[in-house]
């Protein structure tokens, strides 16, 4: 091997494609004489229904099918649990189509199949539903109380889980505590706004039995489980295909959306292919969604700022239903004490059922509301106790030599306790404090102040458990006539660049060009085993089961070409596509090694003859593959994490908030980044990019509209304020390789990472600005112009 | 997302396009589709018939006469915005329109289109009330030119007839020596605006125009606040108290993007940097 690839900066496989406008999404899959979806949805946020006519549908020209919940036999069912977890009783679900009630507006409650898209809405729209509409409350802190109204009739004050967890004794450490800060911070409701919206295309092929469908999801896997099961059909009979996918930042791994269910199952009872693409705002109305928690955060520090006990307890927005479990609060909940020593904890969360789209992970999962609520409290302890920002985490920061450090009594998202495995915190700190070269912003900051101007340093730590279990596999192999390598995981890509990280880890073990290593995901025929795309845990699970599988194959190719070049193993090297005899320019191309390993009766090229039953080198004396032998450069293996393992950062910016205006802009953003060694640098930068970009949108623009009626008021990307380039700070990213020690490549997760700490940042940033104006500190994300003109007015 | 059925019609002159739209009641003008399109698209429009205006004769171009920018209806933004000739007369107009919405929207989308769709945020109907403009409408009954003051009614709402089409705009041409200005505010850049002004400031004559959009149901004169300047004079507490005054002119609700006393405290400020910085631009 010339230079490793792993660590290089080599440009993404898949961008030129992607660009050209070449990628395949659901929506390009050419499938004649298909019918297309339309949906009937719920125009109240709970409501009885009284009847359901669909007589002007049916005969509208056109339709080909009305489905209402009487009429989609065993698929009118509740839809699955994903994740159970005893501290819900009785968690509700949703049913494909409603039957008797509605929890959201935008529940689906007849599915209208016709010719086109066009035909489709117009059909929907004569579906003539009669409703009750009843009262509701969408009021998250008012839900739980008593005599609200009741989302579930089974669930008292809306409590659709309750947990505590605690690690240590946080109540010997409270009472020798000093000095207690609380404040309650708040993040409102948000959704992933991927680029592309969901989409399902479907074919059944009666002869064969075999349904095929294009699903622009992250758990192509779990959606063939899941279908297989519902339809009861057996898994190979089910192929579900992930092509390229528009963005997906988990809502797309939620199964099932009523529509993953009905599309096949109208293409199977219609005999026709069956495609749904969701618009915009059905995204907005009927996919999921996520981020509102009310914290009330307790630091019990001593006067030196040294933090002994933390107590949370918060409130988490479930929406209508609880279908992906209590992940979310359980993820927060689990990050509550951030890169923090903090010894004992107490954290308790109630997730409450609101009549809204139901809540599954987005981006960051519980852990920017952590993070958000960890760091304004210390922001506050250090300015309760008279010292700096930087100062306060100097003095609670986990030491480099106190790894592992395990959160005895926290149980993380993969059921498995806390233990944040490795990093150098202090560091990162320092490499902050440098970069923004915060020793001299207060001199700065006064002399602005001077002119009239308001500038502000903001800063946050964070920490992201990546890498969750439970494993995934992969398969390689080296084909006989080109010497490409294929790879296979049962992972999808939504634009992470798997193809060319996956290719990097096995360019190096094979010795082959990472373009010529063609990764093969998303397509439960290319491989049967594995989970989903989601928790940052690709690069950590798939690529660490995928370089297993390129050592086997390394091995398997070192003893072929051994053989072919009458050279021990150990003077092997491959290379440029080739094993070569170290030191000399004796070489067989990897092709070779790949068609000689497979015993061939028919001579259809040069290499292969050397293959065939009468070549010299062919055994003659016995059967062609011995026992326990297997034809081809090829192996599968998997990689099942201990536990996850525990990335971090630590971010700062500078920013201007004009008081008149009251406008913030952002002058510098700087982010210090580790999550262990980096496969390829410039993907990570992307994600974090990325992830920042997200954490902006989450920090100062993007907020779901309820109005008490539970209306979504801001359905539409007019006012659902996605920050354009132009919102988007320039950021400096340094970066910090600490590998991890519980998987062989040293990797942790990075897909998450950049949107945890931004609005933690960009609050703690305006409150130092605006302190000549005494102003109460910002404890509540977006942060909107009205808000920085009642701080600044004092209203 | 996908429109109900319509009938569409691209006739080739205007006399057809009067005829089209006057023949059902349901009839609405196309020009860029930039507004129209989405809201067909949502199903908020639903017209049983477009008459598409882009390939009428003589509906495009910009030309400068008698202290006048007409625009005529074909006009996309960006032609406007990249013109010479219209710059040199009022520099006001390529200041406003950095801030409609993005390029491709501008390449696309029609100056008329946008004052015939009078968003109250909508920048360009508060530029043609701030020069004094007008538009020229064509309709049966033959051809009228509504001041612009007449011309916007309530948000989306204008005088224009449904039968009538409007051919041209007319933008007044900066005084000699005047100085311009224009502050906007959005949350994200190319959005429709929180609040807007654009100022016009003639020390010769010791005229001073001021508009606003994004505040009220329309875009509106700041009257009262011309008149304290024109009064005070371009001194500081003077400005101050113009925007004080501005205040009165914000009617619009809390929503979600602003409350009205932000908006208030916004649009004094932008009153009082717009006049600083058209009279800076005075010669
Ligand atoms: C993402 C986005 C952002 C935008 N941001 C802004 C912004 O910040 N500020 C802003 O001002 N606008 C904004 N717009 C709107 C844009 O400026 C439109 O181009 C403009 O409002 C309409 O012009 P049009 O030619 O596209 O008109 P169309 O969409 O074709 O028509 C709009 C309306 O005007 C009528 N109409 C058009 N021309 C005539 C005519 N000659 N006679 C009679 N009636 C006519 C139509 O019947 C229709 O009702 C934005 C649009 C988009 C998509």
């Amino acid at each position: 091997m010339s230079t490793r690839a792993f660590g290089s900066r080599i440009q993404r496989n898949i961008d030129p494609q992607l660009l050209r406008g070449e990628g395949s999404f659901v929506d390009d899959i050419p499938l004649a004489n298909a019918l297309h979806v339309a949906f009937v949805r719920s125009p109240f946020a709970r409501a009885r229904i009284n009847s359901i006519d669909v007589t002007a549908a049916c005969t509208h020209p056109g339709v080909a099918a009305v489905y209402t919940c009487d009429n989609i036999g065993d698929l009118d069912l509740e839809l699955p649990l994903l994740i159970p977890h005893s501290s819900m009783t009785d968690a509700r679900t949703q049913r494909p189509l409603a039957r008797g009630d509605v929890y959201y507006v935008g529940q689906t409650v007849a599915m209208v199949v016709a010719v086109d898209r066009y035909t489709a809405e117009d059909a929907a729209a004569l579906v003539d539903v009669d409703y009750d509409p009843l009262e509701v409350e969408i009021d998250l802190e008012k839900a739980i109380l008593d005599g609200s109204p009741l989302v579930h009739p089974t669930h008292p004050n809306n409590i659709a889980a309750h947990l505590v967890q605690v690690s240590g004794n946080p109540d010997r450490a409270i009472a020798e505590a000093e000095h207690v800060t609380r404040v309650r911070v708040q993040v409102d409701r948000s959704t992933a706004a991927a680029m592309e919206c969901r989409a399902v295309a479907a074919i059944f092929d009666r002869v064969t039995g075999e349904l095929t469908v294009w699903d622009g999801t992250q758990a192509p896997l779990s959606v063939r489980g899941g279908l297989a099961s519902i339809l009861n059909i057996d898994e190979d009979k089910v192929r579900v295909i992930a092509p390229n996918v528009g963005g997906g930042f988990g809502q797309k791994v939620l199964l099932f959306y009523p529509d993953e269910l009905l599309v096949p199952f109208a293409a199977r009872h219609l005999g026709r292919p069956v495609k749904y693409i969701e618009d915009r705002r059905e995204n907005f109305v009927g996919s999921t969604q996520e981020r509102t928690q009310i914290h009330t955060i307790e630091l019990y520090a001593k006067k030196t700022g040294e933090v002994l006990a933390l107590r949370d307890s918060f409130l988490h927005d479930t929406g209508a239903f609880i279908p992906y479990g209590i992940a979310v609060a359980q993820v927060a909940s689990t990050s509550i004490a951030g890169p923090y020593r903090i010894p004992n904890i107490w954290v308790e969360f109630k997730a409450v059922y609101t009549p809204t789209v139901p809540v599954t992970p987005y981006r960051g999962c519980g852990r920017p509301h952590a993070c958000f609520a960890i760091e304004r409290a210390m922001d506050q302890l250090a300015d309760d106790l008279g010292l700096d920002r930087f100062e306060i985490r100097r003095r609670n920061l986990i030491g480099d030599d106190e790894f592992p450090k395990l959160r005895e009594g926290l149980l993380f998202a993969d059921g498995l306790p806390v233990s944040l495995d490795s990093g150098q915190y202090h560091k990162a700190l320092e490499m902050l404090h440098d970069k923004l070269d915060v020793a001299n912003f207060a001199a700065e900051q006064q002399k602005a102040r001077e002119a009239g101007r308001h500038l502000g340093l903001g800063m946050a730590f964070y920490v992201e458990g990546t890498g969750l279990g439970p494993y995934e596999g992969g398969h390689i192999k080296i084909h006989p006539i080109t010497g490409k390598v294929y790879v296979n995981t049962g992972l999808t890509s939504q634009g992470q660049g798997h193809d060319t990280v996956f290719a990097q880890i096995v360019s190096d073990q094979l010795g082959v060009k990472v373009e010529d290593v063609i990764l093969v995901e998303g397509d439960t025929k290319a491989f049967d085993w594995g989970v989903a795309t989601f928790a940052s845990r690709a690069a950590v699970v798939s690529g660490n089961a995928i370089h297993k599988s390129a050592l086997i194959v390394r091995n398997k190719t070192l003893t072929a070409a051994a053989n072919m070049l009458e050279a021990s193993a150990d003077d092997i090297e491959l290379r440029d596509g080739a094993a070569w005899v170290k030191g000399t320019d004796r070489q067989v191309s990897l092709a070779a090694v790949a068609t000689a390993t497979n015993p061939l009766r028919y001579a259809f090229n040069e290499s292969a003859k050397a293959a065939t039953q009468f070549a010299p080198a062919s055994r003659h004396d016995g059967p062609a593959l011995g026992e326990g032998q297997a034809p081809g450069l090829e192996a599968t293996d998997y990689y099942s994490p201990p536990c996850a393992t525990w990335a971090y950062g630590v971010h700062g910016a500078i920013l201007e908030v004009d008081p008149e205006i009251c406008s913030v802009k952002v002058r510098r953003y700087v982010c210090i980044h580790d999550c262990g060694n980096m496969i390829n640098p410039m993907i990570v930068e992307g994600q974090v990019m990325g992830g920042i970009a997200q954490g902006i949108g989450g920090a100062m623009y993007e907020r779901i509209e309820f109005d008490t009626d539970g209306n979504m008021i801001n359905a539409n990307f007019v006012d659902f304020l996605v920050p354009y380039a132009t919102e988007v700070p320039q950021v400096e990213i340094l970066h910090l390789e600490t590998p991890s020690p519980l998987n062989p490549l040293g990797v942790k997760g990075v897909g998450e990472a950049g949107c945890i700490p931004v609005g933690a940042v960009i609050a703690s940033g305006i409150d130092d600005a605006l302190r000549p104006f005494g102003a109460a500190p910002f404890q509540h994300i977006p942060i909107t112009p009205s808000m920085i003109y009642a701080a600044v007015t004092g209203g | 997302m996908k429109p109900p059925l319509f009938e569409y019609r691209a006739p080739r002159s205007l006399k057809d396009a009067i005829a089209l739209l006057a023949g059902d009641s349901g009839a609405m003008v196309l020009a860029g589709g930039q507004s129209l399109i989405p809201a067909l698209n949502m199903r908020l429009a639903s017209p049983s018939r477009l008459v598409d205006i882009q390939h009428i004769e003589g509906l495009k171009g910009i030309s400068v006469q008698d202290g006048r920018i007409v625009v005529k209806a074909m006009t996309r933004h960006r032609q406007l915005e990249l013109s010479e000739a219209a710059h040199r007369a009022n520099p006001l107009i390529r200041e406003a329109m950095a801030h409609v919405a993005h390029v491709p929207i501008r390449n696309r989308g029609t100056v008329v289109g946008s004052l015939c769709h009078a968003d109250a945020a909508a920048e360009m109907p508060m530029v043609l009330l701030a020069t004094d403009g007008s538009v020229v409408a064509e309709g049966p009954r033959g051809r009228r030119e509504i001041a612009a003051e007449d011309f916007f009614q309530f948000h989306m709402t204008t005088t224009r007839e449904p039968d009538e089409i409007i051919t041209e705009a007319r933008f007044s041409v900066l005084p000699a020596g005047a100085g311009w200005a224009f502050e906007e505010f959005t949350r994200r850049h190319g959005d429709y605006a929180i609040a807007a002004v654009a100022a016009i400031v003639d020390r010769t004559s010791g005229h001073v125009s001021l508009a606003a959009c994004g505040i009220s149901s329309r875009p509106v004169r700041l009257r009262q606040s011309e008149e304290i300047i024109a009064k005070g004079g371009l001194v500081p507490d003077v400005l101050k108290a113009a925007g004080e005054a501005a205040k009165e002119a914000v009617t619009a609700p809390d929503d979600m993007h602003a409350s009205t006393d932000y908006r208030r405290h916004l649009l004094a400020g932008l009153v009082r940097r717009a006049v600083e910085k058209a009279a800076s631009r005075t010669k």
